[in-house]
């Protein structure tokens, strides 16, 4: 039977093509290069995309509102769970606003810990987003790489603090419990053992022609465009600008160490991802200075309260986390619950300029900058 | 049918329970061999990845791949609502047939091949092009996003690596007269030189001619770092998204035949085949004992390349599809025209 034209448009499960056909494809929230329940909404032309709109609220666990109804002690893990890859810079964050707010004198041996700790956590961090995204590129071995020395950084942590993933090691005015010398030690062995292995994932990943062909100048992000949308950590300063909270608003004792901020003009993802391979580079350095200065003496501050009572007041503290700066604002009315609490995530800006750049792009490509991007989504949405 | 009685007539009348005992052999070997490469290519992966690999199931897990065949038999083929079940269903049937005929022309040994075809390497070829085919046909059909974004780069890469292939062989075929992979093999006894990869004098550049076949044949098996037909961390699982149980089983099977019979035909084309390249060291030893030898030395090359194979995968990021086609049209074909023409006056001109 032969059909009417009308007849054959009416039965076709597909639209009849028009030059400017467009479909919708929805990229998560089960999808493997979203890495967590991201959702992209993409308006597809051929394998390009039109417009790609991130849809965030899968994981929303309302942390600023517990902030709210829980006191200053009990929040604490809260903020280790927010970007739990790099947990330390988060909890470092809050007990550093209440630190502040309540002027709690920090003994040195605690501020040095806390350095310690902190990049090791960067450097584990940057290794999972290194590792994640080569797999979004294909290559299935280096993340097991890097997940075999981020064992080494979190075998450390747990023998400090128990914990693995989401460390709550920090304390007002301190930290949970001293280090030994299995952790300095250890420390002190893995520096080096980093080093060597960084040169090999310089031949191994780095120089791949495949990897480079990749990246490189995919995913450009302007200047301007990281000022509009507040863009921060290493995709800021893969796109040129000199932005570490670390130097910019120092914290801690950050002041006292001898390391530059990696820098890269090229705007493009392989800046980018060269932002985080030299970050590693300069963590090792930061540990290796702060593990042999480190001092003697009490690692939390006596007589902190039990149940912090922060002055009335607004006050922020701001840490540079692995993926950028994170900034908690906190507004107390004297109680011992926050009246307000605002955390300030770096993943939430880097995301929101996904879709501008991300136009006109190719798919793979378009992953590829979203992996650059190293994003861990329970930290877009809180 | 008068033809096929002529056949039947003739001397070696056999040569249908030859080629049907071929084919019981071939698809058990098929079979087989998929399942255990894929627990080789596990290993491989693991020792590559610094990790065990299976080890549950079975001493080293080598019991691995029969129990992965229960689950997949046991799984349902669901056909997705508003698919094409005739297609969706057929595509995994015509792929694992297009790869099992292509093995009724390999030849496996000097007395060890299941027909002498004249022109069996274009019934390869012919074969081979219904796996891309089939693939899209599959994503086709399944009516999935992913699958149709997919069965589009299959079309165009495709395309794209068949040509330089295509000129690959023809350079080979000036090289030996003959199109019939048995007699390939034949001209390339002796030393080891006379393989053809060492044939400098009729073509200077069969080095990279060889290389040029490599790359087509990785990207004509889909696979890394040309697997853009499935490209799990972009395409979900690209083509073979909506498959599921055995129906996905056979694609998966399918492409390791794909992989035999890809570095099969390198090893026919320019490894030279059976033979161990020891000059007349096969005709003095016994004839069962020289088949043998043969057999080994021809697996024994398919292996080491079929190894290349699992180890670029494990070791490589994807290309952009782009790039294969910009390496395909800049690199490969300009490359492969060249040797064509250095070939061609080599050895008609001069």
């Amino acid at each position: 039977m032969l059909l009417t034209k009308e007849q054959a448009l009416a039965r076709s499960t597909h639209s009849v093509g028009g030059p400017n056909e467009t479909f919708v494809l929805n990229l998560g929230p089960q999808h493997p290069a979203t890495h967590g329940v991201l959702r992209v909404k993409l308006t597809m032309d051929g394998e390009f995309i039109q417009r790609a709109e991130p849809v965030c609220g899968y994981i929303h666990r309302m942390h600023e509102k517990m902030g709210e109804n829980r006191n200053y002690t009990q929040f604490l893990p809260n903020t280790s769970r927010l970007d739990y890859l790099s947990a330390m810079q988060y909890t470092h964050a809050w007990v550093g606003v209440v630190e502040k707010a309540c002027k709690i004198e920090v003994p040195e041996r605690a501020e040095y810990i806390r350095v310690i700790t902190s990049e090791l956590n960067r450097i584990a961090s940057h290794l999972v987003g290194w590792g994640a995204w080569v797999m979004d590129l294909g290559g299935f071995t280096p993340i097991l790489y890097a997940f075999d020395d981020r064992e080494k950084i979190l075998d450390l942590m747990e023998h400090i603090c128990g914990a693995r993933l989401t460390f709550c090691y920090y304390r007002f005015g301190g930290v949970a419990n001293d280090v030994d010398d299995v952790f300095v030690q250890g420390t002190k062995d893995f520096v080096p053992y980093m080093r060597e292995r960084m040169k090999m994932y310089k031949k191994l990943v780095t120089e791949n022609i495949i990897l480079r062909k990749r990246i490189e100048g995919i995913g450009m992000i302007s200047q301007d465009m990281c000022r509009r949308y507040g863009a921060c950590g290493p995709v800021l300063r893969g796109s040129g600008i000199n932005y570490d909270v670390r130097r910019a608003e120092p914290y801690s004792i950050y002041k006292r160490f001898d390391y530059e901020i990696p820098v890269y003009h090229e705007c493009d993802s392989m800046a980018r991802y060269l932002v985080r391979m030299d970050e590693i580079e300069q963590s090792l350095r930061i540990i290796e200075q702060a593990i042999a200065a480190m001092p003697e003496g009490p690692f939390v501050a006596p007589k902190v309260p039990k149940i912090v009572k922060v002055p009335a007041g607004d006050y922020t503290y701001a840490t540079e986390a692995a993926r950028g700066r994170f900034m908690i604002r906190l507004v107390s009315d004297g109680s011992d619950t926050p009246y307000r609490v605002k955390l300030r995530t770096p993943c939430l800006a880097n995301l929101s300029l996904f879709e501008e750049s991300s136009a006109g792009m190719l798919l793979p490509d378009a992953l590829a900058f979203m992996g650059s991007l190293d994003l861990v989504i329970p930290d877009i949405d809180r | 049918m008068s033809h096929l009685l002529e056949i039947l007539g003739q001397e070696p009348y056999w040569s249908f329970v030859r080629i049907g005992l071929f084919l019981v052999g071939v698809a058990s070997f098929v079979g087989a061999n998929a399942a255990y490469l894929v627990w080789c290519e596990r290993k491989i992966a693991a020792y590559v990845q610094r990790r065990p690999g299976p080890m549950e199931v079975g001493p080293q897990g080598l019991l691995q791949p029969i129990a992965d065949a229960f689950k997949l038999f046991a799984k349902q083929v669901l056909v997705p609502p508003g698919a094409d079940a005739l297609l969706f269903r057929l595509a995994p049937v015509l792929i694992m047939t297009a790869a099992m005929l292509s093995f009724v022309a390999i030849p496996y040994g000097a007395a060890l091949s299941p027909t002498s075809i004249d022109l069996g390497l274009l019934a390869v070829f012919a074969f081979a092009s219904i796996n891309v085919m089939a693939l899209m046909l599959g994503a086709w059909a399944s009516r999935n996003k992913f699958a149709i974004i997919s069965a589009a780069r299959v079309v165009s890469q495709n395309i794209a690596y068949e040509i330089p292939m295509l000129l690959t062989i023809v350079t080979i075929v000036l090289m030996s007269g003959t199109m019939n992979l048995g007699e390939i093999v034949t001209k390339q006894g002796g030393w080891i030189w006379h393989w053809n990869i060492f044939q400098w004098q009729h073509n200077p550049l069969v080095v990279l001619s060889f290389l040029t076949f490599f790359i087509c044949m990785l990207a004509e098996t889909n696979r890394a770092p040309f697997d853009m037909a499935e490209s799990e961390s972009e395409l979900v699982a690209g083509a073979f998204t909506e498959y599921a149980g055995m129906s996905f089983g056979v694609f998966f099977m399918a492409e390791y035949a794909n992989i035999v019979i890809g570095c099969s035909l390198a090893t026919v084309l320019f490894l030279g085949g059976w033979n161990l390249g020891l000059g007349s060291f096969l005709a003095s030893v016994p004839a069962w004992a020289g088949a043998l030898i043969g057999l080994g030395a021809f697996f024994a090359k398919l292996y080491a390349l079929i190894f290349t194979v699992i180890w670029i995968r494990w070791t490589f990021p994807r290309t952009q599809f782009y790039g294969l086609l910009n390496l395909s049209w800049k690199i490969l074909i300009p490359v492969s025209l060249v040797t064509l023409w250095v070939t061609s006056f080599l050895l008609k001109v001069i």
